[in-house]
């Protein structure tokens, strides 16, 4: 079992476990809108293995970071529905 | 060569899911110093995907096991961008890019899932069937949302066994191929006691949610996420409010890298020779980017392409693994006759669906008349971060576009990343080919 971890999600601080992807991290805490597209409408994660970069968000100040594709970090910063 | 530490090994296999480990073991067993780059947080690749490898089946334990007593370095998070040769590839090591030689290469890139556009499938909550899989074993928590499936082929089955466990209300699972199809595959089966009794455990692990063949979704309905879908459930239309929409149209092979290093294609899959051996010398492919045929196939293909990029060729020749291989053919030409997507679901786009996600373009936008390369040059169509990664399979079940048209970077970079390291690259690119290959 590994405890938990702080992330700042727009500001907020969130405790979440912390063996679990940032992706898992941002629905449980049910941000929809990870990105928005040219229309400014929601996209959320697709496929969940990098493929479809649908997840991206911006992580410390980094654009398109694929969600999926991080772990949690203690103090990352994410930032998104840019 | 800056920033390159350009440390070659004897045989370099990209993917480290079962052909790819496989391959791996196989090639250090015959004393060959192996790296395996891969994408992913940790070795496993999809279908062995855990957060904790106790969770792990125990064949997926005991090779990732071997992996380590074999002396295979694995390097998680390597993402392959170019290939400057056969022999030297471009690898985002998390950030930090660098050129990877090698003796040999082993691709062993898996499936990816191939999505059929529909209208409102660009709304969040709206998921692949692998992809809620995924979601679920990085640690998305589903207590108590209400979920639908709908998809096609096997992999249906574990993964509605896998939200039914994890608390989920699951209300429907929607097969789009049809009852008979299903019974002659399942039939088949027969042969296969292990894969029955598991799709029986399975089916019971689901056993509250209604299983209906020839059935599919039509349409994705909400505002900033998904409320409801609108289901085609054998000829009937219905309404099912939910939270999660797991869908798609089956496996297709991953195979950028392999079109990056200039191997053949026979339609979707990497073209290969008895020996797992690829178009290009010095290459070789294995499991699922060679035509999806499940793991077991995969393990075979994985332990014949490590045994011949050793240049043990006569042991890749023995008979057991090359009967073994040839199961896993027949069974993934089954696999894709029985769970073909139905000519139904290539009208579901309407002229206002989005087709390619990163850019935006909708099916009206783009002239079926086209080529792929016509519909880029008009409308930025696969263009975006996925490279087409999406809306290229997607494209060629439409549209019948051909699918060999991935290009260097794969994948979108980010900027002031490897800029300097691509540029050099190219111009070395440039002079060896005779120019053009990258401006054309």
């Amino acid at each position: 079992m590994t405890g938990n971890v702080t992330i700042v999600v727009d500001g907020v601080p969130h405790p979440v476990p912390a063996d679990i992807t940032l992706a898992a991290a941002l629905l449980n805490l049910g941000v929809a809108a990870f990105r928005r597209d040219l229309s400014h409408n929601a996209r959320g994660p697709v496929c969940g293995m990098g493929t479809c970069f649908e997840c991206r968000v911006t992580v410390d100040g980094v654009t398109n970071v694929r969600a999926c594709l991080e772990l949690v970090r203690a103090g990352m910063s994410v930032q998104s529905g840019a | 060569m800056n920033g390159s530490r350009g440390v070659a090994v004897d045989v370099l296999v990209v993917g480290a899911g079962p052909a790819g480990l496989s391959a791996a073991i196989t090639a250090a067993e015959h004393g060959k110093r192996v790296l395996v780059l891969d994408q992913g947080l940790r070795p496993g690749g999809q279908i062995w995907r855990h957060r904790d490898a106790a969770a792990l089946p125990v064949g997926a334990r005991a090779m990732l096991e071997r992996a380590r007593t074999t002396g295979v370095r694995i390097a998680s998070g390597a993402r392959v961008v170019d290939a400057i040769s056969a022999g030297e590839l471009i690898v985002d090591f998390r950030g930090r890019v660098d050129r990877q030689r090698s003796g040999a290469l082993i691709i062993a890139t898996g499936a990816k899932e191939r999505f059929l556009p529909f209208p409102g499938w660009t709304l969040p909550g709206v998921v692949g069937v692998g992809g809620l899989q995924a979601l679920l074993k990085s640690g998305l928590s589903l207590s108590g949302a209400r979920v639908v499936i709908a998809g096609t082929g096997p992999l249906l089955f574990p993964v509605a066994a896998t939200v039914a466990r994890a608390g989920a209300e699951l209300l429907l699972v929607a097969e789009q191929a049809s009852w008979s199809g299903l019974a002659a595959f399942g039939a088949r089966l027969v042969s296969k006691p292990m894969a029955l009794r598991q799709a029986v455990v399975y089916r019971w692990a689901f056993r509250n949610a209604p299983l209906r063949t020839s059935s599919w979704v039509t349409a994705a309905e909400g505002y900033g996420r998904l409320r409801r879908v609108i289901m085609h459930e054998r000829g009937r239309s219905s309404v099912i409010d939910c939270d999660w929409l797991a869908t798609g149209a089956g496996l297709v092979p991953n195979t950028e890298v392999a079109q990056v290093v200039g191997c053949a294609l026979d339609v979707d899959a990497i073209r290969v020779d008895a020996l797992q051996a690829t178009s290009v010398a010095g290459v070789w492919a294995a499991g699922e980017c060679t035509g999806v045929k499940g793991d077991a196939a995969a393990i075979a293909e994985g332990a014949v392409a490590g045994h011949a990029a050793a240049g043990e060729e006569s042991t890749a020749n023995g008979r057991a693994l090359q009967r073994d291989r040839d199961a896993g053919r027949g069974f993934a030409k089954r696999l894709a006759a029985t769970f073909a997507p139905r000519a139904e679901l290539l009208q579901l786009a309407h002229a206002d669906t989005v087709i390619c996600r990163c850019e935006d373009v909708r099916r009206g936008d783009i002239d079926p008349a086209w080529t792929q390369r016509q519909a880029k040059l008009w409308t930025r169509m696969g263009m975006g971060e996925c490279q087409g990664a999406v809306c290229g399979p997607a494209c060629a079940a439409l549209f019948n576009w051909e699918q060999n048209v991935a290009r260097p970077p794969i994948g979108a970079p980010r900027c002031g990343e490897w800029g300097e390291e691509l540029g050099e690259t190219r111009d070395e690119r440039r002079e060896t080919r005779g120019g053009g290959a990258l401006s054309s």
